[in-house]
Parts: structure tokens; C-alpha cells; sequence
């Protein structure tokens, strides 16, 4: 006799199990156990992000960094500088600044200083006496007064500056510039200025709020006048204020320096040019970012490349977790950790890097080296976005794919 | 006093029923027809058949891989039809246990972990899982090759971890597709004790076979011929007579 002849069944309800969620933890093994299978392909879509990403935060880091080197020497330099010049009359001849003009304008009250130099016309300076005139190399000689370097904040490379005793004599102390173009690198030796021989008292560091010093030989203003020919009008009057007051000052400048002629005397702010230069390196920063963009743009293509290829490949895995019991959610968000951690994983590394790139190029540039956290933040946050949208229609097809399919594939 | 001990001697529990099922492939291929049958709890069962006859089909519906073009399939009871993804995959986790010929290993995962993969989805927590991979390994008589990855088995060995995985969530009912059909016959007759002492065990274990042998040591056969149901030894066999005339037209 069949042993089940005769039984009688019986349906029972069981109740339905409630759905379960993968943990983050078995998302995540899942997800990188994916890439395991494949590490070579893994590695080089993870490289394509890696390299937008280090781009993106290497120039953030760069340009920050500069910024941060900018704005330290706008700070130091200060900003409450203003030059005054002769500008041009109607008839476009230029114009002269009267000779007390700098005395003038250290009466306005918020001016804390003021000095002038002016332009020796006609003077040359040359290495030697048998150096052509014409070939002085751009290098202008100019009278200058003893507290010249309080005022424009520069700072001697060797030296010393003109003095109450100096200024009266045939001293010389030259621009930066001026002295690698006449070839001078120490104090003491001669130069020929004007056909008499000038000994080099110091040699200037670069002066940023008044470049035009760099490319000059500096003499006493006694002395210009007394040797040169010098007719003792000023070229430029360097004046600085309370930093609250620079706009007052700036209103009354031309007045008080040419009361007979303000409209011919041009004033201007030195540190302005260095605020533009701020913005400029930002323009650049854009297009160096818009750039890192596009690298990373095809970054996440490269990611979508290889999810697509990857659900193809791995149907049979699909069906077989298919009929393991996941769900076409639990499919799709397998295939979009993957995803997420091959992108998140090359930014990861790109984020490294570009953090390294713009910590050593700021330590090479001796800029205050800063990292951006929310540059490093915000490269992390578009790899994941991009894993995240790159992973979205691969693991849709792959959820959509129906169980038997996958499992009969061969 | 009876009534007490029924499950075992008069009344079992109904764990998965096909009631009138086909499965028309699009294209037009009839791979089922209208087949009815139960399998109760402690069941064990050959699904028989030539090359071609939808014995592959029918378990895909058994298990809930696929849905049938008619007819219902019922697992604990439940009418899988009305369930949606979420919920009939849940269902299929806790329930079914799969063996495919292929045996589907993952090559980058040891015998451990491939086993542990079949309480993935039933949201048992990672370290216990992989205690229960490691029972259910001893269980199919691996307990010395728990580190072994897939390729540094044997053909029977691999059978033997994807059984391991298909029972260790402890499922309703086993279903087979031809395991044996990529071993030799010695491995074979050593996956088919491996699956007798499972039912001797208390696993409900269907297994679709070529092998007439095999088949006649189970305790029942179900045969299929072109989509139909032509010969069911059985419980269910009342039905078989009921729908027998259908079956041999
Ligand atoms: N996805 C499909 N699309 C169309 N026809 C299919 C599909 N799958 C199976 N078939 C057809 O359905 C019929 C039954 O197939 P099935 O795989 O169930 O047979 P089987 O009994 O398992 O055969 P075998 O013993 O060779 O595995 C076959 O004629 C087959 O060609
Ligand atoms: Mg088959």
C-alpha cells in the first residue's frame, strides 16, 4: 500500500514574511564584492574619476592656496597707498607736479605719510663707461628721498638706503631689476651714471605697490639736483593714510598736490592692480574647473561602460539571487552600490591626489599651504552623485531582467 | 489522539499546489498545460520527462521565478499571482530552496560564504549567516572543505555546497533542476543520498531528472509528456484521474 494513499491535505496559511532590507553593511560587501570579480576593469573606471576628481581639487587647492598668498601680501602690503602723477594738459603735452607737492599733501590730516621721487631727465646708468648709452636697458635714473621705503613698504636685498649723508653724494642704490640688468649682485661696486661713476649702496628687494621702483637707479635728490641737472619737479608723490580715510583722501589729492591744475594729475592705487590680479586668477580657476568637468564627465561614462558590460556578463548571478530571494529593489540597489562605490572609490583616490598635488605645489611656491575641506568634500560628493547616476540605468535593466531569463542564459 | 499526531499519518500540510497552470512561451510554445499538482510537506518527488517536455518550466513556476500564463500556483497558501515582487521575493527566500544542474557558485567566494548567500535575502544578520553556512555544510557532509573556494572542489563538492545553500534558510520545499546532471554517476548516486537523507531528514524535495534509475527510487514520480501531466503516482493521484483523460488525449 502507497503510504500516502488515502491522506488527507490540509492548506495552511502561512503568514507571509515581511520583506526584509539589506543592511548597508551586506549593500556594501555585495557592491565590492562586484568589483573583486573584475579588479582590473574596476581599477581603470575607477582611474577615469580619479583623474577628473584629482583635476577638480588640485586646481581648487592650487588657486585657493594662491588666493590665500594673494591676500596675505594685499594685507601686509596694505591698501591705504595712493600715488599721485603728472597726468597731461588738453593740448596732450605732458604736465609737472609742483616742487612742494609731496610737502602739500602731508598737510591733508588723515595722510600719516608722504614722499616723492622724481624722474632724472636724460640720465643714463651703465655697467661701465664703454657701454653704449643708448643700450642702459630701460633703466630710469630717479631722485629719491630717505624715508622712500617707509612709505612704499620695500624692503632692502643687500645694503643700505640713501641717508642724510649719502643723498649727497655719488650713491646709487638700484631696483631689482636694475641691478640683474646692469649685472650687479653686491653693494660697493660702480656703475656709470651720466658720465660720472656712482657707488652701488644697496641693491632693493621687489617692490609689489610700486613695480616702477624695481626697473630704477635711485640717487639722492640733493645730489640729482646739485650733478644731474635734476629740475626737482616730483614724478610721483606715494602718500599713505588711515585705511578708513583713503577715499577722502583720494577726493582731495589732485587738488591739494596741483591746486592750479587737478585736472591734469592722474591718482591711483597701486593695490588695486593685485585685487584684479585676484580676479583674473579666478577667471583662470573656471576654466581650469570647467575643464576637470569635462574629465570627470567622461569619467562617469567609463563607469556607466563598465556597469553596463557588467550586468550583461553577470546575468546568471542576477537569476541566481533572483531565485536566492532578492527582489528587483535589492538588484537594483546592488548593482547602484556597485556603481556608487567604483565612482566613490576613484574619487576617494582622486581627492588624495589632488590634495597631495596642491599641498606640494603650494610647499614649492612657499604659499601658505590650505587644503579646502569642502573642495575634498565636495570632489567626494560628485563621485558618488556621478556613481549614483551612472549606476541608474545599468541597475534598472538589471533589476528588470526577469529571473528564468537570467538563470537560462548561456 | 489521533488528531494529534495527524500531520505525519493522516493529514498533511499542503505546501505548494499548481491548479490548472500552463506557460505559453511567447512565440507560441505550449511548454505547460493546464497541470494541477500538490506537494505536501515531506514530500518527496521525481519530476520525469523526455528532453523538451516543460519539466524545467514547471519547476520555474513551482519556485516562483516565473509566472504562469493560467492558472494559479499557490505556495503556504498563499496565491502567488496576487503578491507583488517585494513581497513574492521575500516569500521565495524564506521558502524555496533551488539546486540547478550549473550550481551557480560564486568563484571569488569560499564554500562558507556561497552557502551564507542563501540567507542573504532574509535579513539574517552577517555572522549568523555564516554559522548557519557552516551547519548546513556539515549537514551535507563538507564540514572539511569550509575555506575551499568553488573551483578547488569537485564536481560532486560544488553540488554538495549549493544544496548546502539551498537548505540552509531552512526552506518549505527543495527544488532540483537535473542535479546531477553535470556528474559522473558515482557523484550522482552521491548527491541522490545526500538528497534522501535531507528527506529523510523532514526536507520537502522535488527533483526533475532524466535518470529513469533514480527516478524509480523516489517515492513518487510525476511524468510529463509535451506540457501535460501523464502519470502521477502520488497522493495527488485522485486528481491525476480526474484530469487523466485530458492528460492522454
Ligand atoms: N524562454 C523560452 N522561450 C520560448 N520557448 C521556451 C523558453 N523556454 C523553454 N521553451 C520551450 O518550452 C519547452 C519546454 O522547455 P523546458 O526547458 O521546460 O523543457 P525541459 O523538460 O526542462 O527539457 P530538458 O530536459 O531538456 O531540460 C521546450 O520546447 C522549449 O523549447
Ligand atoms: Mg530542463
Amino acid at each position: 500500500m502507497s503510504p500516502r494513499s488515502g491522506t488527507m491535505s490540509v492548506t495552511t496559511t502561512v503568514a507571509l514574511p515581511q520583506p526584509s532590507r539589506l543592511r548597508a553593511s551586506d549593500v556594501l560587501r555585495v557592491g565590492v564584492a562586484g568589483l573583486r570579480g573584475r579588479p582590473l576593469r574596476a581599477l581603470l573606471s575607477g582611474l577615469g574619476i580619479a583623474i577628473g576628481i584629482a583635476a577638480m581639487v588640485a586646481v581648487l587647492g592650487i588657486s585657493e592656496a594662491g588666493r590665500a598668498d594673494l591676500l596675505a601680501r594685499i594685507g601686509q602690503l596694505g591698501t591705504n597707498m595712493l600715488t599721485v602723477s603728472p597726468g597731461q594738459d588738453v593740448f596732450g603735452h605732458p604736465t609737472e607736479l609742483p616742487l612742494d607737492a609731496a610737502a602739500m599733501v602731508r598737510r591733508i590730516g588723515p595722510v600719516q605719510s608722504a614722499t616723492d621721487t622724481g624722474l632724472v631727465q636724460g640720465a643714463t646708468v651703465r655697467r661701465t663707461d664703454r657701454i653704449d648709452p643708448l643700450a642702459n636697458g630701460g633703466i630710469a635714473v630717479v631722485a629719491a628721498r630717505t624715508d622712500l621705503l617707509g612709505t612704499v613698504r620695500g624692503t632692502l636685498a643687500q645694503g643700505l638706503f640713501l641717508n642724510g649723508a649719502t643723498e649727497r653724494y655719488p650713491a646709487v642704490v638700484l631696483g631689482a631689476q636694475a641691478a640683474a640688468t646692469l649685472g650687479i649682485d653686491r653693494p660697493g661696486r660702480q656703475v656709470y651714471l651720466s658720465g660720472r661713476w656712482f657707488t652701488v649702496l644697496g641693491v632693493l628687494a621687489p617692490v609689489t605697490l610700486a613695480p616702477e621702483l624695481d626697473r630704477s637707479a635711485l640717487v639722492g635728490w640733493p645730489e640729482a639736483q646739485s650733478d644731474l641737472g635734476f629740475d626737482g619737479h616730483p614724478t610721483t608723490v606715494y602718500e599713505r593714510s588711515t585705511d578708513e580715510q583713503v577715499d577722502a583722501v583720494r577726493g582731495v589729492l589732485a587738488q591739494t598736490a596741483d591746486p592750479g591744475h587737478p585736472e591734469d594729475v592722474n591718482v591711483s592705487r597701486p593695490s588695486d592692480a593685485l585685487a584684479a590680479q585676484l580676479a583674473a586668477k579666478s577667471a583662470f580657476t573656471s576654466l581650469f574647473l570647467g575643464l576637470g568637468a569635462v574629465a570627470l564627465l567622461v569619467g562617469g561614462v567609463g563607469v556607466a561602460n563598465t556597469m553596463v558590460i557588467s550586468v550583461l556578463e553577470r546575468r546568471q548571478e542576477i537569476g541566481l539571487r533572483r531565485a536566492l530571494g532578492a527582489g528587483r529593489g535589492q538588484i537594483r540597489l546592488q548593482f547602484l552600490a556597485e556603481s556608487v562605490a567604483l565612482s566613490g572609490g576613484g574619487g576617494l583616490a582622486g581627492v588624495a591626489l589632488g590634495a597631495a598635488i596642491s599641498a606640494g605645489y603650494a610647499v614649492w611656491r612657499h604659499w601658505p599651504a590650505s587644503v579646502p575641506a569642502q573642495g575634498l568634500a565636495a570632489g567626494l560628493g560628485s563621485a558618488v552623485l556621478i556613481g549614483t547616476l551612472a549606476g541608474l540605468y545599468p541597475a534598472t535593466r538589471a533589476a528588470r531582467l526577469s529571473p528564468t531569463e537570467a538563470l537560462n542564459t548561456v | 489522539m489521533n488528531a494529534t499526531n495527524a500531520t505525519t499519518s493522516t493529514t498533511a500540510t499542503t505546501v505548494l499546489e499548481l491548479r490548472a497552470v500552463s506557460r505559453v512561451y511567447p512565440g507560441g510554445v505550449r511548454a505547460l498545460d493546464r497541470v494541477s499538482l500538490r506537494v505536501d510537506a515531506g514530500e518527496m518527488l521525481a519530476i520525469v520527462g523526455r528532453s523538451g517536455s516543460g519539466k524545467s518550466t514547471m519547476l520555474q513556476l513551482m519556485g516562483t521565478l516565473d509566472r504562469p500564463s493560467e492558472g494559479q500556483v499557490l505556495l503556504l497558501g498563499h496565491d502567488t499571482a496576487l503578491l507583488p515582487d517585494r513581497r513574492l521575493s521575500a516569500l521565495r527566500a524564506r521558502s524555496i530552496g533551488f539546486v540547478f544542474q550549473q550550481f551557480f557558485l560564486s568563484p571569488g567566494l569560499d564554500a562558507v560564504e556561497n552557502v551564507a548567500q542563501g540567507l542573504l535575502y532574509s535579513g539574517v544578520a552577517a555572522r549568523r549567516r555564516r554559522e548557519a553556512a557552516r551547519e548546513a555544510l556539515l549537514r551535507v557532509g563538507l564540514g572539511h572543505r569550509l575555506r575551499h573556494r568553488p573551483q578547488q572542489l569537485s564536481g560532486g563538492e560544488r553540488q554538495r555546497v549549493a544544496i548546502a545553500r539551498a537548505i540552509v534558510a531552512r526552506p518549505a520545499v527543495v527544488l532540483a533542476d537535473e542535479p546531477t546532471g553535470n556528474l559522473d554517476s558515482s557523484a550522482g548516486s552521491g548527491i541522490m543520498t545526500l538528497l534522501h537523507e535531507l528527506h529523510q531528514g523532514g526536507s520537502t524535495i522535488a527533483v526533475i531528472t532524466h535518470d529513469r534509475t533514480i527516478a524509480e527510487q523516489l517515492p513518487r514520480v510525476v511524468e510529463i509528456l509535451d506540457g501535460r501531466l501523464r502519470s502521477d503516482s502520488g497522493p495527488a493521484r485522485q486528481r491525476a484521474t480526474v484530469t487523466g483523460g485530458e492528460a492522454a488525449r
